[in-house]
């Protein structure tokens, strides 16, 4: 085949004749864009693109790159200062209903007194000793919902006869509200830690497996027919292609079944109080009690941090590595 | 021609006939059953000589997305035989099908993990393909952080590691704009010049397919037949736009439209 042995290259005549303007209309205004996927050659090589590299800049320094982005602390104070700035606003309007003497300061004090309480508690101990046991209790919960969740739905993904049966049903367990369960929880297990574990299970298991399920489904065919034609089937196309391209579908889904554990952790300690293990919701349950509604709101405030704890350090930065990975993210969000 | 075809007499003194890459026997592919079935590809025949480039044009629904999966075995034929020579072929899709969550080096290195290559094994070859398209820089980047462009060479050089005989492409320029997509018919030229693949290139532009295709098949729509076929003797490299790659252009364009007209 003669024909093939050339003596040029083709690669400098195709571009050398593509970029002073063209024939076609689609190539004006475009040669910055040409410039960065053209293969790098020397200058000496080639004056035309030497003379484009002065004339737009060199494309190296314009492709997007780790390089460009803005300081580590300037980035984490530009997301820090508007959430700061929703909590003092926050504060201020709780300070004002309190000014206002809509209620008591014994039945609704101010953020002062509450933050206060909240400071000394902690310094006792009082606190770490409460979210430790709560958070025991969080943490085996999920840990079981989780590996159910995990089951249920990868069995559910494999057999499409059980989806059909079972994904209704499954819908209607993740909408009903757990606190709903508790009674039935009560009559089975009596007043235990079981009771509490059963529950938070059921409100977070649905969640997780409807993740799996729904993120599974949105893997674009296109990926596993690549995967297919390269040798990848059966485990090994679940191993490579289907679980990671899952992967952000399926951690948005694990965190909606950690709002719904924790949720039914506390309607669980609020409502099975097993005396000799003073958590959160023993802790709030007695604040209310003993009507001491500076307590009462130290302890919701420890509800509530501890939630946003989680929710960010854990679920909040393994969503944001997949996705920044994957180039997901909106700009400067 | 005759040298491919099954009964053809094969006399000692003859040379020996050039090796078959691809051959489809009376390959029909119907979708559904009964009275609702849709007749894809319907009886057909042709092969392909090792190292040949083979351009397919036809309207939409000509059945090339089909003809592609039965020769990369994502389906099989309803009556008829496909014989691929060697491994599994390689296939280019118009979107480049890169996975999002590995970087281009770890794509490349896909199908060399798939067929058990030591990962030291794989670097090496990973590296010798970023070199040949040209991306040897951009090896830890991900693909979001590509142009289009970059990532149908970064598809192109994971089709390569498959280290396939043949390498099917499905439109695979026809996302890019006009300028990108010349320079990548450059590229692709120099790579099977180089490497002495088997190409099977679908696409629905005329002129892309003369300027790139030793020979031409034209297909019907509805059924997909093969209606005509073209051997393009012209010089390479070939540019898009010279007056002989317009002329054959036409007439494939002519006889292309005469058999929409038929089938209407």
């Amino acid at each position: 085949m003669p024909q093939r042995e050339l003596a040029g290259d083709p690669l400098a005549r195709a571009h050398l004749h593509a970029v002073p303007g063209g024939d076609d209309g689609g190539a004006t205004g475009r040669e910055g864009h040409v410039l960065i996927d053209m293969p790098e050659r020397t200058e000496a090589e080639d004056p035309l693109r030497a003379g484009l590299r002065a004339a737009v800049g060199d494309p190296s320094h314009d492709s997007p790159g780790p390089g460009d982005r803005p300081g580590r602390g300037r980035a984490l104070w530009s997301s820090a200062w508007p959430k700061l700035t929703a909590v003092a606003m926050a504060l201020v309007v709780w300070e004002l209903v309190v000014l206002s003497g809509w209620r008591p300061e014994y039945v609704l004090p101010g953020p002062g007194a509450v933050l206060g309480r909240l400071w000394t508690d902690l310094l006792a101990g009082d606190i770490g000793v409460a979210a430790a046991i709560t958070m025991k209790r969080a943490v085996i919960g999920y840990a079981i919902a989780l590996v159910a969740g995990v089951s249920l739905g990868l069995v559910l993904a494999r057999v499409k006869v059980l989806r059909t049966a079972a994904g209704s049903l499954l819908t209607g367990l993740q909408t009903m509200p757990s606190v709903a369960w508790f009674p039935l929880a009560i009559l089975l297990f009596q007043l235990s830690e079981a009771a509490i574990l059963a529950v938070v299970v059921l409100g977070a298991a649905p969640s997780i497996a409807i993740g799996l399920l729904t993120s599974t489904d949105q893997v674009p065919p296109l990926l596993v027919r690549a995967g297919k034609v390269m040798g990848a089937r059966g485990f090994a196309l679940y191993r490579h292609i289907i679980i990671p391209a899952a992967l952000p579908g399926f951690v948005a889904g694990l965190k909606q079944g950690w709002a719904f554990a924790w949720r039914s952790l506390m309607a669980g300690e609020l409502l099975v109080i097993i005396g000799h293990a003073p958590s959160i919701g023993v802790r709030l349950q007695f604040s209310r009690e003993l009507s001491d509604a500076e307590g009462l709101l130290a302890w919701m405030l420890v509800v509530m941090l501890l939630g946003v704890l989680v929710d960010g350090l854990v679920f909040g930065a393994l969503e944001r590595k997949i996705r920044e990975g994957r180039g997901l993210t909106a700009e400067h969000a | 021609m005759s040298a491919v075809l099954p009964h053809a007499p094969l006399s000692v003194l003859s040379p020996s006939p050039a090796p078959v890459a691809l051959r489809l026997d009376g390959v029909t592919k119907r979708h559904g059953a009964g009275g609702d079935a849709v007749v894809a590809l319907d009886t057909m025949s042709f092969a392909v000589k090792k190292g040949e480039f083979v351009c397919v044009v036809g309207a939409s629904g000509c059945g090339k997305s089909t003809m592609l999966n039965l020769v990369a075995g994502l389906d099989t034929p309803s009556a008829g035989k496909v014989t691929v020579a060697g491994e599994r072929p390689a296939l280019m899709f118009q979107e480049s099908a890169l996975f999002p969550w590995l970087s281009v080096e770890e794509n490349v290195a896909f199908p060399l993990q798939m067929q058990g290559l030591s990962r030291k094994a794989r670097a090496a070859r990973v590296a010798e393909l970023l070199h040949l398209v040209h991306l040897d820089k951009f090896a830890k980047r991900r693909p979001h952080e590509l142009s289009g462009g970059m990532k149908q060479r970064v598809a192109l050089a994971r089709a390569l590691a498959q280290q396939a005989e043949l390498l099917l492409m499905d439109e695979p320029f026809a996302a890019l704009d006009a300028m990108m997509r010349d320079h990548l018919h450059s590229e692709l030229e120099t790579l099977w010049q180089k490497t002495g693949l088997t190409v099977v290139f679908v696409t629905h532009n005329v002129r892309e397919a003369v300027r790139l295709g030793d020979r031409v098949l034209l297909l019907s729509s509805r059924p997909g037949r093969l209606v005509a076929e073209y051997q393009v003797d012209l010089d390479r490299p070939r540019r898009i736009e010279s007056p002989e790659v317009a002329r054959l252009a036409r007439t494939i364009t002519d006889r292309l439209l005469e058999a929409a007209r038929a089938a209407a």
